[in-house]
């Protein structure tokens, strides 16, 4: 599963800008909604308004981006009133009345206008056990994975996340509950518990589990609707939600049908 | 072109915070369904209690059933038993089966289901 960017075509209508047609721009700052007007261009990304603005009006606005090619996951933002990538959303695909409105990501804290910080999200990447776990004894050769067995297909569902924190902002389990892990985290979670050569697993499945963990996922679906990268973090959460109740139910019969020795 | 101007924050309501959308449509009425069934449980059991007092008893606390605001409230319950059935089904295909769904789509099918058996209720003259 690739990013779902179409290759662009002279006919596609998102390239071309009338001449002469100008965009409101409104953005959020910290004392309220600020409007810029900026010049339509041929195939504007909304960063590239936000660039202008920045560069040409006002160089107090503070934004992030890196790579502007929808790899790094620096500058989502949201855009009237949806999380979106910036730097492959373009304007004419998503202006309302010639007009755009700018706000951070939801769900993560502000560090000045559009810029948020990602600290929280990446600490529930880590309490969800995102990090591959070797063992202690790790193996001595390369292990072989099948690419057609269930498991890396599994993994492959799901690898492509660059963590642009879009389906975090997106989640409205993560609004009401601080402490929900998230879709990504959950996301990155499952890819690891279909990895056969990581030997954490046990581990992995206590920690999505329990309130904060996959099975809080009330599968809104939105963060499967709203990934830039077409993945489908709803169908990891479920795959975990599936793999953490075989494990528990393990747990349970080892414990009260074990024969005893 | 031109620096800008500034405007007050606009307020947000709970609901448009949560930007209602299909999926979130879905799980609200999922969870008030089920809260109905849960309200109307221990009336459920209170009635059949009524059983254990004789059938004399047990038919005149049925009587109250044919007033016409009990008979429109049997009615809800019908369609939320239908809705929370079918919204459950929905889930179950999502979580088990990874069925891409078109959200929409499906919520909607799922509230005409339940629509439609509320009415057959009604139209079966219970």
């Amino acid at each position: 599963m690739n990013a779902p960017v179409p290759t662009a075509s002279l006919a596609d209508p998102t390239i071309e800008a009338a001449p002469y047609a100008t965009l409101t721009v409104r953005i959020r700052r910290d004392d309220g909604f600020q409007a810029f007007t900026v010049a339509r261009r041929p195939a504007q990304t909304v960063l590239d308004v936000v660039t202008e603005i920045q560069r040409e009006q006002d160089p107090t606005l503070a934004y992030r981006f890196a790579c502007r090619v929808g790899m790094c996951g620096s500058c989502a933002m949201t855009v009237n009133g949806r999380p979106r990538w910036t730097c492959r959303t373009r304007v004419a695909a998503v202006a309302e009345n010639d007009g755009l409105t700018l706000e951070p990501l939801r769900n993560l804290p502000v560090v000045k206008d559009l810029a948020v910080d990602m600290e929280p999200f990446f600490q529930k990447w880590t309490a969800a056990h995102g990090a591959f776990e070797p063992g202690a004894a790790p193996l001595d050769d390369f292990a072989v994975v099948a690419p057609d067995s269930p498991e890396r297909r599994a993994v492959d569902a799901g690898i492509e996340c660059i963590n642009c924190g879009v389906c975090y902002a997106a989640c409205d389990v993560v609004t009401w509950n601080p402490d929900y892990l998230g879709p990504a985290a959950l996301n990155r979670a499952w890819t690891l518990v279909n990895d056969v050569r990581d030997r954490g697993q046990d581990a992995r499945l206590e920690a999505v589990s329990g309130d904060g963990g996959c099975q809080s996922c009330h599968t809104h679906m939105s963060c499967t609707e709203h990934c830039p990268k077409a993945l489908a973090p709803t169908f990891a959460i479920a795959g975990l939600k599936r793999a953490t109740s075989r494990s528990a139910l393990k747990r349970f019969g080892a414990r009260h049908f074990r024969r005893s020795a | 072109m031109s620096a800008g101007t500034q405007t007050a924050l606009p307020r947000r309501g709970a609901l448009q915070a949560a930007r209602l959308r299909a999926g979130f449509a879905a799980a609200l009425l999922h969870r008030l369904s089920g809260v109905a069934l849960a309200l109307f449980l221990p009336m459920h059991f209170i009635a059949l209690g009524t059983a254990l007092q004789g059938a004399d008893r047990f038919e005149s606390f049925l009587g109250l059933t044919h007033n016409g605001f009990v008979r429109m409230a049997e009615w809800g319950l019908v369609s939320a038993l239908a809705l929370h059935l079918v919204l459950g089904l929905r889930v179950l295909a999502l979580e088990w089966f990874a069925t891409h769904e078109h959200t929409a789509l499906i919520v909607s099918v799922c509230v005409a289901v339940s629509l439609a058996v509320g009415l057959l209720f009604l139209l079966g003259g219970a």
